[in-house]
């Protein structure tokens, strides 16, 4: 198999990528030979980022890593299996409103809480998408939709979750007598989280499953005639992407301490989708590309005032104008 | 594998290896089938015929699950398959090469290929049907590494039959395997399928080339409206004049 994927890299036609800096600098990651120190180099930096950078830094950062998580989750889903998802941030309440609820309710402590929240993250993965996967086409993106805003409303509305105002006073984890309740010690988190997330995506990549939803992206039709049953390989994707999802959600309640339902907006679940079509969908550094480019892109703006956001919408669409399969697209899009 | 003797090929008493009975099937309001019996022996090639929109494409999609039946039964090697998914139907041995051959862009041919043998979870098993595949169609491997999309019409027809044996089928079902080829790779395609069916392999065929088909098959039927309006062996049908007028064309 390791075989198998050097051989395919070395087939990837490098011409067909235009030659500017940019691309040379990704071309590291796609070398063989340099791709273990690319990735020694980013872990090192990493690592190092909050001591260089200050308090500010570190906290956009560990957002910017939240959004590596959740991205990483969307890309399977959309990257991986080809579907539309416009109602992510879904999963990413349920796993933030899981534990705040359990945490308050209940005398589990939260450790003991994440497995209840990921259950009920793969539930709302199987209620949502069982019906709708075996839908063709575009249907499952208009159900996403409603089933974002579903769950949004319901939080504003019901008394457990603490309606329009959400909960707050989240208690913060403990590991082996290590309170974990500084924002550096959150960041350092958020990036064994990513880093986690970026096996298991690789992993999932590799794998018969992860052939599978190749297979089905490309042509429902031809998979299921050479025996692949479609709508199974679909929930799976749509039940991991949940999950990772929840992940996501569950280290940001405990990280702000306080949710509302304005954290989990269409807004959120569209900005989601953008990080992971900007990067460019399938490809995991690209994923995490995306992620970092939608977070600290406002942020590096900021002395631009009330226009930031015009310029940085303005950059978004001459990156989709000039690389339309995402700055650094996957080769079978 | 093992060849199947000659006389076993053409004997109507061979096993039956596809029944279908009494199969009706409709898209939305149109009725598309309206009640198809056919029977497919072991080792036989049998062709269907018709003009367009007779029903030749739903009743394969119907055999292959791709169709919802509406009533009727679809037997494999005695089996009752009516109402089963298409991926558990090809998981029986039933593989239907669709019309417009469905290759994957972006993947190379000897990916295309794998997709064929997902089910079959032994490396070995899928690494040596590669290899038969290969043999049978040396082009297929000279041209391994391409994306299978920037083949020709007939290497991508080879392609799609190659990732159809990938499942080492029982029975294949072929829609239209000349659509849109020279005449001359039609001629080598009608080749490959003698030679596939010469291996083993029981075919059923949908084609436009009725002059083709009929040279090729044992047995044929002609569909007018989504019922069956006639059957006989292939030879009584290229002698019958009616067929020759309405389904070759003249001379």
């Amino acid at each position: 198999m390791a075989d198998d994927a050097a051989s395919r890299r070395r087939r990837d036609p490098a011409p067909s990528r235009p030659n500017t800096g940019v691309a040379q600098l990704l071309a590291v990651f796609d070398d063989p030979r340099k791709f273990w120190l690319a990735i020694a180099v980013v872990l090192v930096a990493v690592a190092v980022a909050p001591l260089l950078f200050g308090q500010y830094a570190t906290v956009i950062l560990t957002n910017a890593l939240l959004y590596v998580v959740l991205c990483l989750g969307l890309n399977i889903v959309v990257g991986y299996a080809g579907l539309l998802d416009l109602g992510y941030a879904a999963f990413f309440a349920v796993g933030a409103y899981a534990v705040a609820i359990l945490g308050q309710q209940t005398a589990l402590g939260f450790w003991a809480a994440i497995p209840f929240a990921l259950v009920a993250a793969a539930a709302a993965g199987v209620i949502i998408g069982g019906p709708t996967l075996r839908l063709r086409s575009d249907y499952l993106a208009i159900v996403t939709l409603g089933f974002g805003e579903i769950v949004r409303f319901s939080a504003r509305n019901l008394e457990i979750t603490g309606a329009a105002s959400g909960i707050s006073g989240i208690e913060q984890p403990s590991l082996f007598g290590w309170h974990i309740d500084s924002p550096t010690e959150f960041y350092y988190v958020f990036a064994l989280l990513s880093v986690f997330a970026v096996i298991a995506s690789v992993r999932l990549a590799n794998s018969r499953l992860g052939r599978a939803w190749l297979y089905v992206r490309h042509d429902e039709d031809a998979a299921e005639a050479m025996g692949i049953d479609r709508v199974r390989v679909k929930l799976a994707a749509y039940v991991i992407g949940s999950i990772y999802g929840a992940i996501g959600g569950i280290f940001f309640a405990v990280n702000l301490g306080a949710i509302s339902p304005e954290s989990f907006s269409f807004e959120q679940s569209v900005l989601i989708l953008m990080a992971v079509i900007l990067g460019g969908m399938g490809k995991i550094p690209g994923v995490i590309l995306g992620a970092f480019i939608i977070v600290l892109g406002p942020e590096l703006l900021r002395d631009l005032g009330e226009l930031r956001l015009l310029v940085f919408a303005v950059g978004l669409l001459l990156i989709m104008l000039f690389r339309p399969s995402g700055i650094w697209p996957s080769r079978k899009s | 594998m093992s060849a199947q003797p000659d006389e076993g090929r053409t004997a109507s008493d061979a096993e039956l290896l596809l029944e279908v009975e009494a199969v009706e099937a409709a898209y939305g309001e149109i009725h598309a089938l309206r009640g198809i019996d056919l029977a497919v022996r072991r080792g036989q090639i049998v062709t269907l015929l018709g003009a367009n929109g007779a029903g030749k494409t739903t009743t394969l999609k119907t055999i292959s699950g791709l169709v919802r039946a509406l009533s009727g039964r679809i037997r494999l090697a005695g089996r009752d398959i009516t109402g089963l998914k298409a991926h558990e139907i090809a998981r029986l041995g039933l593989v239907h090469v669709p019309e417009g051959r469905h290759i994957l862009r972006g993947l190379t041919v000897e990916e295309n290929l794998e997709l064929g043998a997902f089910t079959v979870r032994d490396a070995a098993t899928r690494r040596r049907r590669l290899r038969e595949v290969y043999e049978q169609f040396p082009i297929l491997g000279e041209r391994r590494g391409q994306d299978g999309s920037l083949l020709s019409g007939g290497e991508q027809q080879m392609l799609a039959i190659g990732r159809a044996l990938m499942q080492e089928p029982q029975i294949l079902l072929l829609d239209e395997p000349s659509m849109g080829l020279a005449p001359k790779l039609v001629t080598e395609t009608m080749g490959i399928i003698r030679r596939l069916n010469e291996g083993g392999t029981t075919i059923l065929l949908v084609e436009q080339n009725a002059r083709l088909a009929l040279q090729l098959a044992d047995y044929g039927y002609v569909l007018e409206n989504g019922e069956i309006r006639l059957e006989n062996s292939a030879e009584a049908l290229r002698a019958d004049r009616s067929i020759v007028e309405a389904y070759m064309g003249s001379g």
